[in-house]
């Protein structure tokens, strides 16, 4: 065991992995804040298709030589979820529809264009790679480390800030929207906040993965809270201790990270299902 | 002066006119029934009355020193909130979210004001209660308390006895009536039990497909569409 900690307390030596907590932290942090929300509006969707548009725009970047690729990743992303809140509320066109054409053409044009255009010798490494998130968190450069921290704390300020507001349009948007919330305008902040962490998350687990950050730690919670304020702190702290450990064990059994943080995720589902299962005494009955 | 005043209204969804000429006037402290078969636009009147809904024309106005945020709201159930975790207490203090503007929290004073509502509807022992997890009786108390939040002069109310026992239901209306008679609130009603409309409305206001009514409870009864009305549901008049 103590070797465990030795070799621990070595890795924590370099500033890479001390970033890769951190930022690990924070991104799961924010991701099963909103996640709640995404969950119980069913707009868990929207924030699957989104990583696969934030897939398609990297290789976007990939290709037009950008330096931080976050500047075109955001800023395309964002008008994606924007056009697909728009896009659901509008009865005519299929909201889910829209949204599986832009989803997979997003990844069939990233792909393309990444085969086509990339000078790597090691293509299908370097998409594995943005797809699964194998190694990007642990290659960090300083500015993507600020940019976390920065976006993080925007996101989680916001949604302390309007936490009984977004509360009120999730739990019942005709109620909220008929005392004079502005019901658009805050789907439109959820799908914007939706789109910077599916973003920040990329780095974390690849952007297949994303949508598991969003989901098990709310759906984990779920199962045995009842209140959306215990559910919103417990899915905030089995994300972060997910995410932590995922990415301790990756480091020290040299395993993806973003598979790891997963797995981790799915055991705690499967523990706090069985604990919800066991305690619910009403549900389901 | 009148709280609500609807002026020729007429409804309708994408150019399709579902109602038209509305017309009616609603003062402090009246008890209005909304009657009519489904489909007859009760619940499109209702969101149009809360701005949810443009009518296609006539108009809607507020008076008497009304505003947005002096209406509570108990809309029609819909199945997603039935699994949300969510405990009364939070759900009844959502009722003052109208009121919150730029503040992001709640006041000491919402808070015993949400729990006062809570008292006064008999669900206080429930209030860290799952809603989910309470009988559709109890869900509605909790919503009403919700509304009640959010107003002290104006309640408009979906239907609110949809799908309960008529034991319940009969305790539904008897508290709706008290926050009437005792608080001076004023009541819009949607309902399509016609017995309940008779015993407990001042006013009523029927959505026909030829025509409109409104006026009292009295001039309803004698009136030709009340009669036609009352006598397709006897059944259920007599039961009450
Ligand atoms: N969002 C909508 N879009 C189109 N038609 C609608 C919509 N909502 C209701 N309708 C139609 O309008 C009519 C009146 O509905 P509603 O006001 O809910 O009736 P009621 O409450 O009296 O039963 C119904 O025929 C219904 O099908
Ligand atoms: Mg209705």
């Amino acid at each position: 065991m103590s070797e465990v900690f030795e070799k621990l307390a070595l890795y924590f030596e370099y500033p890479f992995v001390r970033n890769a907590l951190i930022v690990g932290v924070l991104i799961s942090l924010c991701s099963s804040l909103l996640g709640v929300t995404l969950v119980l509006k069913r707009f868990s969707f929207i924030g699957d298709g989104l990583s696969h548009v934030a897939f398609g725009a990297l290789a976007i970047a990939t290709v037009l030589n950008v330096s931080n690729d976050m500047i075109v990743i955001m800023p395309v992303t964002i008008l994606c979820a924007i056009l697909l809140l728009k896009s659901s509320s509008n009865a005519k066109i299929k909201g889910d529809a829209a949204l599986a054409m832009l989803s997979v053409g997003a990844l069939a044009v990233g792909y393309l264009l990444l085969n086509v255009f990339s000078t790597s010798l090691n293509i299908s490494g370097d998409i594995c790679t943005t797809l699964f998130g194998s190694t990007s968190i642990l290659t960090l450069s300083r500015s993507d480390v600020w940019i976390s921290i920065v976006m993080s704390a925007a996101v989680i300020i916001i949604f302390l800030l309007f936490y009984n507001k977004i509360f009120a349009v999730t739990f019942d948007e005709t109620f909220a929207a008929a005392v004079g919330i502005r019901a658009g305008a805050y789907n439109m902040l959820i799908a914007i906040v939706t789109a910077v962490i599916i973003v920040l998350a990329m780095n974390l687990v690849g952007s297949l993965l994303i949508s598991a950050l969003v989901i098990f730690p709310s759906l984990s919670a779920m199962r045995v809270y009842k209140s959306f304020r215990a559910v919103v702190i417990c899915s905030a702290v089995l994300s972060v201790l997910c995410s932590a450990i995922g990415i301790i064990i990756s480091i020290l059994a040299s395993t993806p990270v973003g598979s790891t943080i997963v797995i981790a995720d799915i055991v705690t589902f499967g523990i706090f299902s069985a604990v919800g299962a066991l305690t619910g005494r009403r549900r389901g009955a | 002066m009148a709280q609500f005043i609807c002026r020729d209204v007429s409804l309708g969804y994408d150019g399709k006119v579902i109602a038209e000429h509305i017309s009616f006037e609603i003062n402090s402290g009246d008890y209005l029934c909304i009657v009519g078969e489904n489909g007859s636009g009760k619940s499109t009147l209702v969101r149009a009355m809360l701005k949810l809904h443009e009518p296609m024309s006539g108009e809607i106005t507020t008076g008497d020193g009304v505003l947005p945020t002096d209406i509570g709201y108990l809309p029609q159930q819909t199945e997603v909130q039935r699994d949300f975790p969510a405990s009364v207490r939070e759900i009844v203090l959502s009722g003052f979210t109208g009121h919150l503007g730029a503040k992001p929290f709640y006041s000491r004073e919402q808070k015993v004001a949400a729990m006062r509502a809570m008292e006064r509807l008999g669900i206080d022992s429930l209030a860290r209660h799952c809603y989910r997890e309470l009988s559709g009786g109890q869900q509605q108390r909790v919503l009403l308390a919700r509304a009640l939040c959010a107003t002290k002069k104006i309640l408009l109310l979906d239907e609110p006895a949809a799908g309960l026992d008529p034991k319940v239901t009969g305790e539904m209306y008897s508290l709706i009536e008290n926050l009437n008679r005792e608080d001076g609130i004023t009541i819009i009603m949607v309902s399509h039990d016609i017995a309940a409309a008779i015993r407990y409305a001042t006013h009523i206001l029927h959505i026909g497909h030829k025509r409109n009514f409104f006026g009292t409870k009295e001039e309803y009864i004698k009136s030709e569409d009340g009669r036609a009305f009352i006598s397709l549901s006897g059944e259920d008049v007599i039961r009450t």
